[in-house]
């Protein structure tokens, strides 16, 4: 008695680094004060800077985790609640929180919004909607490890990297596009699509209007489709620089490329909810939304979520409210990492979105070598005590770069983790540290670390 | 002349790209006749007021008859998620995405499910698997289980919604383990040969037994014995057996359900290795709106990969949370399994007698939100074709959209599933009535 293929393959991408670091951090989870030693998780890209501004909308809005509407319970009707065209109320909300986010620029009809148990899910179902098993999936590098799961484990589907560099900011180019179509070409693959992440992940930029454009020319000169994950597009910093796919379609002119276009939300990263499993796809074309809807009953949200959720984002004044004010927490947030990195030598991609910098630590590599870039990953995360995600592990085309999460802790934590990495690149390299550096012992321990020891205040 | 290499049509002007094979299938299933009749629900529903002559909704296994159990614990209990205390903050809940599930959560399952077997049996939190419904852990099964080609052999009639549940996006088929009227419609020896034969015949490789223990749509339960055969067939077969065990906790009482975890346990767990067990509160607790299934399985193997698989399919962290309160709360959840099952009882019981009265036959149920009714006598030929007619008769005519066999496929035509837990007494006197008035007509038309 075996089990099948899919379950005995490591299509789960279980294996790689990028979750072999969450293990090493669950080993030995750093706490304030009963752990201060341990692993600080810089791997894990969540929101936790607004929690609060959620706990006082609750408080104030008690009914709506409750199971009541103004006093009265509603518990059996959303007990009873399964229909996979999901609860009215709140694909509305949705609907319009997404719209808010493009500062009203673009307009979503709740009709062709498909709801799932998280953007995992999301993008899951839509490649078993688009493509066949042994199709292809074409994907800008670096990209989310999780793709390596979502789109290819129980789909059969494909991925083929559009190769992006640091020469021009991983920028998408057209020569790179038609590269990956070849290669899928020569190793006999049907590619039925694009798939872009925007803002990216790991990179936390914005696509630019360039980008974005050359994509649909391609897209619509091949026919084929385009998914645009659009997860991060709460977080970025300046609202004004994000255009969303959505944007560009009226302007084509095209029908046809209108229904080949198709976004992927989540409330995971811009509300901080995780837990709640809240995806969706939204998709002008019918038979997508109706493909997708019935394969939702494979992974509906609880109507409790639905119910709760919607109460939140039908509150506009408090959406338009937090969507602002979590920006301009990113935004500073971002700005201390970044400047604590650049204060001991490390540079990291000009970022405009995220919940994470893209770390260039090409210079303390021992050689340009996938061997090197692992060995500086297994010294920060065992030596250093920061567990944060290799370029590898994302499938970039170069050595030395890792992607370093800043908003799942707090600022203290934030700061004793810079004081750790500057500790590091000291130990390693004792001409390299800050020109304002007060003179102290060099120790590769961190542990001897004193907490009001701070380099280079500002 | 240069040989054109096999490309893709180089303009978007030829042939439109199509959607995937899955996407355009008809394996989903919702042109069966299971789903037509919702639709005329929805088109002319009954409502005791403001639609007394409108469509009765039979054909939809949903229980409504303990809410109020839920609604009172609900009242006394705060679950007011920001308030501090033994239940998680707001903050740590909604960042919980582990796809091992809250721990508190498989703890208050297992005991559960333990209270439902009335303690014959014990259940590991670290082996059960959640998954958004039954629905997600089926198909996560399969994906597990079997590759696609592949068979499981299941006994008809079973729930029309494994068509797509099973077969849909794994490839995997459905091979039928014929079941009729001369014995109950109880899985034989000779039916698990002949559906294993008959797979081998078509070429399929046989992966696994999947048998839904109480049965829907027979409302009844399995038999020891027949448990204990299915569990030497597989091990002779060497085949995994899926024991869908959803509906255990509506066995209108605690003596006559034998779960497959029992036999196990009386085996000493041998052959264990073989064995999952799918659950679900949306029939027990009548909370499908709520998406909470588990896998439980003894072959670590399985409970490893099903639990990576689930992150397709995680149970909200807010509604793991409400339910990890509630169903550790063992006073509340004995009284409410107790009393569920006395007004479940006492619903069967309603319906098979007033349908005894009409001259109505049904099978000797015993579990489950429906029973499984005979109208055979009424066709004029026992063919599919007359059983559709019939169908279509009682929901046109009768107003009542209850479940034909054919959609369940069962072998004999006649038989109908008819729902009798999602509507008030009253209104399910009115349906017994309704069918008393069409049997009269009948009667007096023949």
């Amino acid at each position: 008695m075996t089990i099948s293929k899919k379950a005995a393959c490591n299509s789960h991408g279980q294996d790689s680094s990028y979750f072999l670091g969450w293990e090493e951090y669950e080993k030995n989870p750093f706490h304030e004060s009963t752990n201060p030693n341990g692993i600080i998780q810089m791997g894990l890209a969540e929101n936790q800077l607004s929690f609060d501004l959620l706990e006082s909308w609750l408080a104030a809005n008690p009914d709506a985790a409750s199971f009541k509407r103004d006093g009265q319970s509603i518990f059996r009707e959303l007990a009873l609640f399964q229909d996979y065209h999901g609860l009215p109320i709140f694909k509305n909300a949705l609907a319009q929180f997404m719209a808010e986010i493009r500062g009203n620029k673009v307009r979503f009809d709740p009709n062709n919004l498909v709801l799932t148990a998280g953007a995992t899910s999301a993008n899951e179902t839509l490649i078993f909607c688009l493509a066949d098993p042994g199709d292809a999936f074409l994907l800008p590098t670096p990209y989310y490890p999780g793709f390596d799961r979502d789109l290819k484990w129980r789909t059969g589907v494909e991925i083929v990297p559009i190769q992006c560099t640091s020469r021009n900011g991983f920028r998408i180019t057209s020569p790179a596009v038609e590269e990956a179509y070849k290669l899928a070409q020569k190793r006999n693959l049907k590619v039925k699509g694009v798939l872009i992440t925007n803002p990216s992940n790991p990179l936390g930029i914005t696509l630019s209007r360039k980008e974005l454009n050359l994509l649909l020319n391609f897209v619509e000169k091949k026919g084929i489709h385009l998914i645009s994950d659009e997860i991060y597009s709460g977080t970025v910093f300046d609202s004004a620089e994000f255009v969303s796919i959505m944007e560009l379609l009226p302007n084509r002119n095209n029908p046809q490329l209108m229904n080949r276009v198709h976004v992927v939300y989540s409330l995971s990263k811009d509300l901080g909810l995780p837990g709640f499993r809240v995806g969706s796809i939204y998709s002008n074309d019918r038979l997508v939304v109706a493909g997708a809807t019935k394969m939702s009953s494979f992974g509906l949200i609880s109507s409790q979520t639905q119910y709760l959720l919607s109460a939140i984002l039908s509150d506009q004044v408090f959406a338009k409210k937090y969507v602002v004010e979590n920006r301009m927490r990113l935004r500073n947030r971002h700005t201390v990492l970044v400047s604590g990195l650049r204060r001991v030598g490390i540079s990291c991609l000009e970022s405009n979105a995220g919940l994470f910098c893209w770390v260039d630590m090409r210079h303390l590599l021992s050689s340009d070598s996938l061997e090197a870039e692992m060995e500086l990953w297994k010294k920060v995360v065992y030596d250093v005590g920061l567990n944060i995600s290799p370029g590898s592990s994302c499938h970039c085309a170069e050595h030395g770069w890792f992607r370093v999460c800043f908003a799942n802790m707090t600022e203290d934590t934030l700061d004793l983790a810079i004081r750790r990495i500057k500790s590091f690149v000291d130990s390693i390299s004792p001409i390299k540290h800050c020109r304002n550096s007060r003179s102290k012992s060099i120790s590769k321990w961190v542990s001897r670390l004193s907490f009001h020891d701070r380099e280079c205040d500002r | 002349m240069a040989i054109k290499p096999l490309t893709q049509p180089s303009s978007a002007s030829s042939a439109a790209i199509s959607l995937s094979k899955i996407a355009v299938s008809n394996t989903h299933g919702e042109d069966s006749p299971y789903f037509a009749g919702w639709k005329a629900y929805d088109e002319n529903p009954y409502d005791e007021s403001s639609n007394p002559s409108g469509v009765i909704q039979m054909g939809l296994a949903e229980n409504q008859v303990s809410f109020d159990l839920l609604e009172k614990y609900l009242e006394k209990n705060s679950s007011d998620p920001t308030s501090s205390g033994r239940v998680s903050s707001f903050r740590e809940n909604a960042l919980f995405q582990d796809y091992h599930g809250l721990l508190s959560f498989r703890k208050a399952m297992a005991s559960f499910m333990e209270q439902i077997r009335g303690g014959r049996a014990k259940f590991d939190p670290e082996r059960i698997v959640i998954t958004a419904g039954a629905t997600a852990a089926n198909e996560l099964l399969t994906f597990i289980l079997a590759d696609p080609g592949d068979a499981l052999l299941v006994p008809t009639p079973y729930y029309p919604g494994f068509d797509r549940d099973l077969r849909w996006r794994t490839g995997v088929h459905i091979v039928p383990i014929h079941c009729d009227s001369s014995n109950a419609f109880e899985i034989t020896p000779s039916a698990l040969d002949s559906a294993y034969s008959d797979a081998e015949s078509r070429g399929l490789r046989v992966r696994g037994v999947l048998i839904t223990n109480p049965s829907n749509p027979l409302g009844a339960t399995v038999k020891r014995a027949v448990l204990e055969h299915v569990l030497d067939f597989g091990a002779l077969k060497n085949i995994h057996l899926v024991s869908d065990e959803i509906y255990s906790g509506s066995a209108f009482s605690d003596r006559e359900f034998v779960s497959i975890a029992e036999v196990l346990e009386a085996r000493g767990g041998r052959g264990s290795e073989r064995c999952h067990i799918v659950y679900s509160l949306s029939k027990d607790l009548g909370l499908p709106g709520f998406r909470v299934g588990t896998i439980y399985s003894y072959n670590d193997a399985v409970v490893t990969t099903a639990r990576r698989m689930s992150s397709f399919t995680l149970i909200s962290s807010q509604t793991q949370q409400l339910l990890a309160t509630m169903l550790s709360d063992e006073e509340f959840t004995a009284g409410y399994i107790e009393t569920n099952r006395e007004r479940l009882r006492r619903r069967y019981r309603m319906i098979v007698d007033e349908l005894g009265r009409a001259g109505i036959e049904c099978l000797k149920g015993n579990a489950g939100l429906f029973c499984w009714m005979n109208l055979s006598p009424f066709l004029k030929d026992e063919t599919v074709e007359e059983e559709l007619a019939l169908w279509e008769c009682i929901l046109r005519e009768v107003k009542l959209n209850i479940s034909p066999g054919v959609s369940c496929h069962c072998a004999e035509p006649g038989w109908f599933r008819v729902c009798f837990a999602n509507m008030s007494e009253q209104t399910l006197q009115v349906a017994l009535a309704r069918i008393h008035d069409f049997v009269e007509r009948r009667r007096g038309n023949q």
